[in-house]
This record gives C-alpha cells, structure tokens and sequence, in this order.
C-alpha cells in the first residue's frame, strides 16, 4: 500500500524532506516510523513524541491503510 | 464565545483586548508570551516558530472550549505566532474574560500551559554564536534521553 508521510520541526530537518509517498507494508504508525527511520538514517538519533494520521492525533499501534496521511511530530515546543 | 488562531503577523494587543471588552464581564486576565535575550545559558538574538496549522487551530479552540466549561468564562480567546520573531515580540496571547477575577485567573493559567504542551508548535533558537536549536527536540539526540511516546 501506499502512505504519504510528513516531517515536521526537526524530523524534517534529519529527513531532508518534508514529506514523501512511501510504499510499505508496514502495519502500523510504529512499524512505518522505523521503516523511516531505515531510508533516513539521521532520524535515526530521534525518537517520535506523537504521530497524527489524518490530520488526528492517534496511537503508535494504530494501523494504517492505504492512502493515509501520516504525520511524525518532535516534542512540541509552542508559547 | 472562543476564538484560537495562528497569525504570521505582529500581534496587535491593543486590538486583541478590545475585542474581549463584555458588559457581562467584571474581569479580564491577559498573558503575553515574549521573546526573550536569553535561554539555558545562552543569548538568544531570535526565535522562529513553525506550526501545523490545521490540528494547532483545532486543539486550540478544543482547549479554549475546555476552560470555557471548566471555570465559567464568558470569553476566552488566543493567538499564536508563526514565523520569525525578534526579541521582544508577543509570539502568543491570551485572553480571559470572567463575571470575577478568580476564574479569569486560573482560567488564563490553564490555557497558556496546555498551548505550551499540547499544540503541534516548534520553536527554534538562534543564537549570538551563530547556532540554531530547535527547543526540546534536540534532546531527543542525547542517548539518555527517550520520550515515552
């Protein structure tokens, strides 16, 4: 299946991307963040804080499905 | 009534109080969140803020909502900055209108700390030496330090 994933903050940074079309068969958002980790190695130092998949906040378990769009966040830093 | 936006522009506070003024209301509470000199030892020159703007504006008027409920507000409304800051620039306000002053109180406290912790929002340092970290994030690189996810 196919996800588009998004970096954001300092993910995007490590990425050197702020968003790609990935074909995986991971299963769920933890499975897809290691997957990302794998094709971008510097995100490897991170760990993901939150994941969001269409636009809501959702659990690293969560399992994903064709077409999702797939939101990795850095700790947030607002105010 | 609830109000939570991002803006990429200065923030008028003069504008944003007029706009709580409420003949219901006996008090008003308004924080300003400014860009500061300095952070953990260093001296900051400027700030940059990057947002994800659809799920920041829907959790922000969840939380206006919240406080809403929770202390017995008449108005309660915020703004975020986006973008490049200087020092001394508002990079958020909120603002708390009540029938009493104790709930504006609490209530303005509550906001402004669950803005800070639960909104897709990233701040970036830049710094007199030229460097530039983003806050809090770059911890994740030390080994010893690990986000319960």
């Amino acid at each position: 299946m196919q996800v588009h994933v998004s970096y954001f903050a300092a993910f995007r940074e490590a990425a050197g991307v702020s968003s790609e079309r990935i074909d995986t068969a991971a299963r769920t958002a933890a499975a897809l963040f290691a997957e990302c980790t794998g094709r971008h190695p510097n995100l490897q130092r991170y760990t993901a804080s939150l994941v969001a998949i269409n636009d809501e906040l959702s659990g690293w378990d969560a399992v994903l499905a064709d077409g999702d769009a797939v939101l990795f966040f850095p700790p947030v830093a607002g105010g | 009534m609830t109000h939570f936006a991002i803006t990429a522009e200065a923030i008028d506070r003069e504008a944003f109080r007029d706009g709580m003024v409420d003949r219901g209301c006996g008090g008003y509470v308004q924080f300003e969140g400014w860009v500061r000199d300095h952070n953990e030892g260093r001296d900051v020159l400027r700030l940059e803020y990057e947002v994800y703007e659809p799920l920041a504006v829907r959790e922000g008027n969840r939380i206006l909502g919240e406080a809403v409920e929770r202390f017995g507000l008449q108005r309660a409304a915020a703004l975020h900055r986006s973008g490049l800051l200087e020092l001394t620039d508002v990079a958020v306000i909120v603002g708390v209108a009540a029938a009493h002053r104790g709930e504006a109180f609490e209530a303005c406290r509550y906001i402004i700390d669950e803005i800070k912790s639960r909104l897709p929002i990233w701040k970036k340092e830049h710094y007199a030496d030229g460097e530039a970290r983003w806050v809090r994030c770059d911890h994740c690189a030390e080994p010893e330090h690990a986000h319960s996810s």
